[in-house]
């Protein structure tokens, strides 16, 4: 108990950190932080299996992502003014906050455990449409990871563009 | 108040956070750090609500999903920063408004 709200208080921390970091790196450190901080606390839950998950791509494979493309679009701090007044976005973060606690408060929990399938069984047998649109996705961040590899010159203009 | 009631509380709070730097931050990358922070908010609820019904592994099942996409999400949109920076040389997503189809 007292380690779930330890964990969930550090979750929240480190995204409000990642939040406020003037640099890009800082704030995708931050990320890796509040990726281990779920990951520790799926694991408490009993979900060991997402938990390894969430700590190798969310924590790891992504925060390396992140590196990257910051080192490849540079590290820029921004000192522009956010579009949205600070009043209102935090209306819309206490609505959105307010209509899913209580949408969690009106969903009835069962305290004893159904009888259930593995997760291999539940994974690879009951979710097979699951899995075809993740390889779908798969598909479609290779494709992205090699836009983000390519350099690519900046179009120029032919001269038979050219209008006399 | 159990571990479950505290986790679910946690995760919309973490929720609260995303949603706030999605609405208040300009730089592009760090849009895509407030829709990561977002999607964990969304990983730890369904495991939470898999656990709360009495199919933890159904929720585990959904939250890998969760997690592919999301990963996806930010690969794609990193990639997509990063082409904006070169073509544009700002991050600045209010530069956006100059693209031309």
């Amino acid at each position: 108990m007292a380690l779930a709200v330890g964990l969930m208080t550090t979750a929240v921390f480190c995204g409000l950190q990642a939040m406020r970091a003037k640099r890009l790196l800082t704030a995708a450190l931050w990320l890796a932080a509040v990726s281990a901080s779920v990951a520790i606390a799926l694991y408490q839950l009993g979900a060991p299996d997402v938990a390894v998950v969430e700590l190798s791509v969310g924590a790891g494979l992504v925060t390396i992502l992140f590196v990257f493309a910051i080192t490849i679009a540079g590290d820029e701090a921004m000192d522009a003014p956010p579009i949205m007044p600070k009043w209102a976005s935090w209306l819309l973060v206490l609505l959105a906050v307010g209509v899913v606690g209580s949408a969690i408060q009106a969903t009835p929990t069962s305290s004893a455990a159904a009888a259930e399938a593995s997760f291999t069984a539940v994974f690879w047998q009951e979710r097979g449409l699951d899995i075809l649109i993740q390889i779908g996705l798969i598909f479609a961040g290779v494709l992205g990871v090699l836009n983000l590899l390519t350099e690519e010159d900046t179009p120029t203009p032919s001269p038979k563009d050219k209008v006399p | 108040m159990t571990q479950t009631t505290v986790l679910l509380l946690g995760a919309v709070g973490v929720l609260g956070v995303g949603l706030y730097g999605l609405l208040r931050l300009r730089n592009l990358i760090q849009i895509i750090v407030a829709l990561q922070i977002l999607a964990k908010a969304a990983v730890l609820a369904l495991v939470v609500a898999g656990k709360a019904s009495g199919h933890v592994n159904l929720g585990q099942s959904l939250a890998v999903t969760v997690i592919v996409a999301d990963t996806v999400i930010a690969v794609v949109g990193l990639a997509l920063a990063v082409q904006v920076r070169r073509r544009l040389g700002t991050l600045d997503v209010k530069a956006l408004a100059t693209l031309r189809g």
